[in-house]
């Protein structure tokens, strides 16, 4: 929620013993109840803290202060990471359960040997949408630019994605690094913004349910969610193109307690918990024994398990080195406007 | 020497936090740091002198001034009714608009965030009872609500504080020499009480201009008001030389903004809160 995520949560750093796992995940993506179940099996205090978006967990990482031993970065953020010495190696050999994740979500680019990270959960990006509310066909971005929409669209308030998809309308690659598509970029959602009802993270979900806006633009575990809630929903990944993201488990460097992170990260990896995990959160599990368990209607829904040739325009966010700057001048000239 | 000595803890207490916290946004605010090192630079303030930023800037001052002058407007009458001798429900007024804020201040926001929603609560009721639906959520109307709603006891108990500390005989004296009740409240009553206006403004107007909760959550993220874009430097792209730049403008002109109050404040004989 994001007031938890506003009260910047402070941790007390005098009562720390060997029996305590800081964890660090995104809000609403776990089954909650597996982690009591982790500290009754391993007799380890599990704290548990959420964030919002990959850029404030690196933040809040990144100037230090704070203790977490178990992260949950994407994809481009796992690069980022890496390549600033902010992570550990995972010893894989305390990971048995890593034999069920799917080959397919190993060794991607942005963790080749998957030396600092063990797969999550993986999605898209796509529009969430009513359709009692909607009449014309969701297979392109522009709908989030159709003035018959206005104040009905909300956008995820999160840069990565939001400018993503402004460039994806444009034509261009979601990991862009020529200036001027960035600033024609930052044109077109300084455009959309008259047309936007709220720029928002885990609330859009709830919105959506509760019929407040007709479009959002959400990641796809959201849309399942809200699905389920609401049957007039339903979710579209536009023709241009998506986003096609991996969270991983990581572990910051300087963990003190490295050891019960990989436990926790082993204990993920069961196919009990990782089925509940998926089922709870809507988003697609890499675990090929807890997938198997899933209901059959969830695996043949394109929304949470899309098939290959509907990702064939889709791209996973790369780490971006210096051009970042230019993406976070963009944002904040956006949300400014 | 004894009293040095009591005053120790506050003056360590301070300068750990206010100024050293104050040094470091200072430091922030004219340093560029890169892979070299840090480096002296203005360009974080020519980038806060920006159009972009200066219409939020000019945004927020805008809001800020119109939740001050509502809070005003509703507050004053509200202090002088129950600051009134004839008036004996003066604990169960107060004890109305203390309540509220036992609760915490995101959860009273966030209460507005249902209440006014498309088809929330109070566009429920509007309906049943024949009225056009109030699509204000997400605008600057919600903000301003949130705002008033938020800070408006921070503007009666100053007002009321010193009004109900006016000499009785004083008014009476007016009277006696025949002023109505309209040329008494002109010529003592509000003369008399305005230490206690300009408490409230200012203590209303100085969390309006900086608030980024209220305009988070009612305005959508659509409504950037300069607490958003400082919050957005350090929690979101991480500039914390520009988000420390955008702060010491706000400090210097919450400054200026004192010493005018102030100066309001001491051309004004009577009593003042502090």
């Amino acid at each position: 929620m994001v007031p938890l995520m506003l009260l910047v949560l402070t941790l007390s750093g005098c009562s720390r013993n060997k029996e305590t796992l800081y964890v660090y995940n995104w809000g609403d993506y776990i089954d909650e109840s597996v982690l009591g179940e982790f500290e009754k099996e391993t007799g380890i205090k599990v704290v548990y803290d959420t964030f919002a978006t990959n850029e404030d967990m690196y933040v809040k990482i990144k100037s230090g202060g704070s203790q977490y031993d178990l992260i949950f970065p994407s994809d481009y953020m796992i690069t980022r990471m890496r390549d600033e010495g902010m992570l550990e190696k995972i010893n894989l050999a305390n990971i048995p359960n890593f034999k069920y994740i799917d080959d397919r979500f190993k060794g991607q680019d942005y963790d080749p040997k998957n030396e600092y990270s063990v797969p999550y959960m993986w999605g898209t990006v796509g529009i969430l949408y009513n359709t009692t509310m909607v009449d014309d066909p969701v297979d392109s971005w522009d709908i989030l630019w159709n003035p018959k929409y206005s104040k009905q669209i909300i956008m995820l308030d999160s840069q990565r994605e939001a400018i993503g998809v402004a460039l994806l309308r444009l034509g261009y690659s979601i990991n862009t690094t020529d200036v001027d598509q960035l600033n024609e970029a930052a044109e077109l959602l300084k455009q959309q913004k008259p047309l936007v009802l709220a720029y928002a993270l885990d609330e859009a979900k709830d919105k959506m349910v509760a019929g407040e806006a007709a479009l959002a633009l959400v990641w796809s575990g959201e849309a399942l969610y809200a699905m389920d809630e609401n049957p007039d929903l339903d979710y579209a990944i536009p023709d241009e193109g998506t986003n096609l993201w991996f969270d991983g488990m990581a572990i910051p460097k300087g963990a003190k307690n490295k050891e019960a992170a990989e436990k926790f990260i082993d204990f993920l990896c069961r196919t009990e918990i990782a089925f509940r995990n998926a089922d709870y959160t809507g988003y697609a599990t890499p675990h090929t024994e807890a997938r198997k368990l899933l209901d059959p209607e969830i695996l043949n829904n394109k929304a949470a398990y899309p098939d290959e040739e509907d990702l064939v325009n889709a791209e996973v966010f790369v780490s971006l080195g210096e051009v970042l700057r230019d993406y976070d001048r963009i944002w904040t000239e956006v949300k400014a406007y | 020497m004894t009293r040095s000595k009591a005053m120790l803890p506050y003056v360590v207490w301070m300068a750990l936090f206010i100024v050293v916290p104050l040094f470091l946004v200072v430091y922030y605010a004219f340093t560029h740091t890169s892979f070299n090192g840090a480096e002296l630079t203005f360009a974080n303030f020519q980038r806060v002198f920006q159009p972009i930023y200066l219409k939020v800037l000019a945004r927020s001052l805008k809001l800020a001034v119109i939740s001050t002058v509502i809070c005003l407007l509703l507050g004053y009458p509200v202090a002088l009714v129950m600051a009134g001798n004839a008036f004996s429900r003066k604990s169960t007024i107060m004890l109305l608009f203390v309540i509220p804020m036992w609760m915490n201040f995101l959860l009273r926001t966030y209460a507005w965030l249902t209440l006014l929603e498309r088809n929330g609560a109070l566009n429920q009721l509007l309906t049943r009872i024949g009225l056009p639906a109030l699509n204000i959520l997400y605008t600057d109307y919600a903000v301003v609500l949130g705002m008033v709603y938020n800070f408006l006891p921070f503007m009666i108990l100053p007002i009321y504080s010193v009004l109900s500390k006016i000499d009785q005989g004083v008014i009476e004296a007016a009277s006696d020499l025949g002023a109505n009740k309209f040329v008494v409240f002109m010529r003592v009553i509000l003369p008399l009480s305005l230490p206690g206006v300009v408490s409230g403004i200012t203590m209303v107007f100085m969390p309006a201009l900086t608030t980024f909760v209220i305009s988070r959550l009612l305005g959508g993220g659509q409504y950037t008001l300069v607490g958003n874009l400082i919050e957005q430097q350090f929690l979101v792209v991480g500039d914390w030389g520009f988000g420390s730049a955008i702060s010491m403008v706000m400090i210097i002109l919450i400054l200026i903004s004192m010493a005018v109050m102030s100066f309001f404040e001491k051309s004004e004989e009577g009593a003042t809160l502090w």
